[in-house]
Formats: structure tokens, sequence, C-alpha cells
């Protein structure tokens, strides 16, 4: 049986599609005035965030309440967490509250897969971004903004710009397009490629310059300073002029080609202000899809007697 | 975009049994036509929600007699009802389908579910709780094009295409030519209903 949603290669799809489709219209209900589904009523989902984040919490916050859902929102710090409990206790505490799904924000890659697999509870878990391993929510709203501007994704370019090494977004972006038939080059210095992105599937390259012109997406990628060990490359300034998006970059893109960014951006360093809010960009319109899309999710993994997308209990990865 | 998965197209088997051919599926939606704009005396805040999948081209063609009728066209638009099912919990999570409100809204309006088959009331139900979070309609009335009687809730049809004594081991299946490229009724012998529940 179905019942988590921890990497975005445990979708097939036909997973992708209907969740596609779904989020699509629920996405109609933000116009209107009573913004509320029945689908989840009495069903308790918990948001366990061991890591710092604002608008993937909120978004999946918003998501439960409009479904009905109650929410628990139960962060690190300011909880036993910070005391020295184990993910295990954690756990089991969770199921004694009668959690039917926990989304799990955790800094060590792997740890929803634990929490999923282990045996300790019975819920869902819903990756809501592990270490810098994968996040398929956000690869899910990304793919959704742009199957609703492009239509079919099968053969479209979508370049993945900046820190791939510690991006659990590039990742889960990489799985799911390939999915969904689109074509991915990750561009980034040799140094912040992960080892082992042959296997990825994908194309790489080094210069933003000759990859852009036939992109139909373009996705900005923060450089994850607070991961870093060592240094990846000399100054910021390098890094700016080598792999960042500026207005004079904008003007060789096609003319329907958007450029996307996962947030939070640093203005200045990998988007320029302008590229950030001209007409091209939909980093907006992407908080409002997660919205729609986690709603998608928690609807297809808890509203009927069963799941309808997700991973099979007990695979792991 | 594939078609919708709510209801596959029917594959006769030997035991269907044709109650209305596309001649009676037509006559029976201009009947109902003028009977809504008889009972509504005109066009006045009129507005069509089909519920998906059938009754949403069935209240288009509602609509299209309407406009022939009155030369003016009719609001028409689509009500998922999926989220509001009572028996949403007793099977895996069910796909959702449109639901488009017409431009103006259903505040203060006569509204007219149209659904292909009325059986136990569910579905209707859930419709009137699903508007319930969209407007409140001055009034709302109900038109089927096949009452198959039933009922387990109380609920009854204004506008009834045809009426149609059943018994509850048999099924009764809309043909529609957007989706299975026929109009009939066919009633499904005594077999037992074989999976095609989408019209309870």
């Amino acid at each position: 049986m179905k019942r988590h949603l921890l990497s975005a290669g445990d979708l097939t799809r036909d997973d992708a599609e209907l969740l596609l489709r779904t989020a699509e219209e629920l996405r109609s209900l933000a116009d209107r005035p009573i913004k509320k589904l029945p689908a989840l009523r009495g069903r308790t989902v918990v948001n366990l965030f061991f890591e710092d984040s604002t608008r993937t919490r909120i978004s999946f916050e918003a998501a439960a309440k409009r479904l009905s859902a109650d929410v628990i929102n139960f962060s690190a710090k300011g909880s036993s967490l910070s005391k020295g409990e184990s993910l295990k206790d954690t756990s089991l505490t969770l199921e004694a509250m009668g959690a039917d799904a926990v989304v799990v924000r955790h800094w060590a890659s792997g740890a929803p897969h634990l929490l999923a697999n282990a045996g300790w509870s019975k819920s869902s878990v819903v990756n809501a971004g592990d270490g810098t391993h994968e996040h398929p929510t956000q690869a899910l709203l990304d793919a959704f903004t742009m199957w609703r501007h492009l239509g079919n994704l099968d053969g479209r370019r979508v370049a993945i710009v900046g820190d791939v090494l510690h991006s659990r977004v590039a990742r889960s972006n990489a799985l799911l397009l390939k999915t969904l038939g689109a074509e991915v080059t990750l561009v980034a210095p040799p140094t912040l490629l992960p080892v082992g992105v042959e296997g990825w599937d994908v194309e790489t390259s080094y210069d933003l310059d000759a990859v852009l012109p036939k992109a139909d997406v373009v996705m900005m990628l923060r450089v994850q300073r607070e991961r870093m060990n060592a240094a990846f490359f000399p100054t910021v300034r390098e890094y700016s002029r080598r792999y960042g998006l500026d207005g004079r970059r904008m003007a060789n893109l096609q003319d329907h080609t958007i450029v996307m960014h996962p947030g939070p951006m640093i203005r200045g360093m990998e988007i320029t202000a302008d590229v950030a809010d001209s007409n091209r960009s939909v980093i907006v319109e992407q908080v409002t899809n997660g919205v729609a899309v986690r709603m998608a999710v928690l609807y297809l993994l808890l509203g009927g007697s069963e799941p309808a997308v997700g991973a099979t209990e007990g695979t792991n990865l | 975009m594939p078609a919708q998965s709510a209801a596959e197209p029917g594959t006769p088997t030997g035991s269907d049994r044709a109650v209305m051919d596309d001649r009676d599926v037509s006559r029976a939606l201009t009947r109902i036509a003028h009977e809504i704009l008889e009972r509504n005396k005109g066009l006045r805040d009129l507005v069509l929600l089909g519920i998906p999948t059938r009754g949403v081209p069935l209240a288009r063609r509602i609509a299209d007699r309407i406009a022939a009728v009155e030369g003016a066209e009719v609001p028409v638009g689509s009500l998922d009802v999926t989220m509001y099912r009572d028996d949403l919990r007793l099977r895996p999570a069910r796909p959702l389908l449109p639901t488009e409100i017409p431009h103006g809204g259903i505040d203060g309006k006569v509204v007219v579910l149209v659904d292909d088959v009325l059986f136990s009331g569910r579905t209707i139900r859930a419709a009137l709780d699903a508007m319930n979070d969209v407007g409140r309609p001055e009034a709302v009335r109900l038109a089927v094009l096949v009452d198959r009687g039933h009922r387990e809730l109380p609920i009854r049809a204004d506008f009834v295409g045809k009426n149609l004594p059943t018994s509850l081991v048999e099924s009764v299946r809309v043909h529609l030519d957007e989706f299975d490229d026929e109009d009939a009724v066919l009633i499904a012998g005594t077999s037992a209903p074989t999976g095609e529940e989408q019209t309870r």
C-alpha cells in the first residue's frame, strides 16, 4: 500500500500527472469566498521541523488547514527535541497523539526514510526536505508551475543553475522532470556538482551562456553557504559574473522562457533584482502553487481509505 | 490530458438493454429545457450546474436548447462533489473533477443542478453541501435524465427525463456522445453491478 511521499523518484508518471491535475482543481479554491474543503476533517497533520523553514512550513500548514485537517506544529527549537530526544522517541510520541501524517523537515539526509520505514508509527510521512537529499513537494510545485506555463513537459529543456551540490531541490527536480519527459541540464562550477552526477541521467555544463538560449525554463538555486565547509569558488563576485542571472543574460532567453527560484533568493548573488522582478519571473507564483500542490499531496495520501500516490510501504531508496 | 477516469466507457455486455436511444434522450432534454423555463418564468437569474462527469455535457445541452428558445445565453458551470461525499473514507482517494462556477457566481441565483442518474440521493446531498461553500442561491432545483428510484435520503428531482423503475441488482448507465460515442440509457441485466457505481 502506498503511504508516504519520500522521494520524487517514487512517483510514476501516472502518479505525478494525477498530482498535477488534482493541484490544478485545488488551485481554483484560492479564488473562492470560502477557502476550505472538508476532505481531511478529523485527520491530524503534524509539521515536524528540525530545521528552520518559513515558506515550506507555512505552505504545508495552509494546505492542511484548507483541507480541514487539524495541524500541530512541532519545531526543534523550544521543544523536547532541543533537549536531546531521539527521533524514535519523538515518533512514538506523535504516534501516541494520533498523527495521521507527519510532514518532516530534517537536516540529516534520510531522516524521513527512517521515520517511514523503522516501524515506529503508522502515520504517513511526507518529506519536506532532508539535508542535501530530496525535497519532493518543491519539485512538484516547480513542475506544476512549468506545466501551467508551458503545457506538456515532454522534450522541454530545463536548466538548473547554481549550487547543485547542496541542493535537495535540484535532485528532486531532476528525478521528477525526467519522469515527466523533460530534459534537464545542470549548470554549475565543477566544485558545486555532486559526486556521482553521471548517474542522474541529466546533462551537465559549466557554461551558463551556452545553455541559456535553448532553455524553456531557467531555475536558479541559492548558494547554500550555511552548508559549506570549504571554499567552492574564489569570490562571490566571480560566482555572480559566471553563474548569476542578470539582465544581459536574460536578453538571450527565448520569448516564452520562464525564470524560477525555489527561494529564499539572494538578490545580487545568483539573480539580480531586475530579473527577479521581471515579467519572466514566476517566483511569487511558485509560492501560490506550493499550497495547491501540497493540498493535492495531503488529499491523495490521506483523503481516502488508502493513498492514491506515493511510495509503497517498506521500499527504500 | 487523458480522459477523465471516473467512469470508463461501458463495454456493452450481452445483458445490456437500451431503454432510451439518442432520439429519446434528445426529446427528454428538450422537454426539461422547456419545463425549466416555464417554472422559472424565463431566463431570469438562471444558472445551470452540471455534476461531473456526465451531468456537465447534459447541462450544456439543456443550456443550448434554452438559448435556442429564448435567444440568450444561460450561464453553465460544473460542480465537483468528490470531497463532500459521505463515502470518501470508504474507498481510495479519488481524483478531483472540474469545478467551474460561472462568472457572476451563484449568490441570489436560481441554480439548476443537472445529473445523469438519480439513485440514492447521496450525490445530490453532497452537491448541496458543496454549493454551500460557493455561495447562497435563491433556490436550488434538480434536473436528471433518469430517476431510477431507491432513494436513501429525502431528495426528489424537479425535472425528470424518464422515470425508470429498477431493481437494486440492476445497474443503470448513461452513455453520452461526448464520452461514449453514442447517446443511450442502458440497463445491465440481473447480474450484480460490476464496479459501475458512479450513478449512486
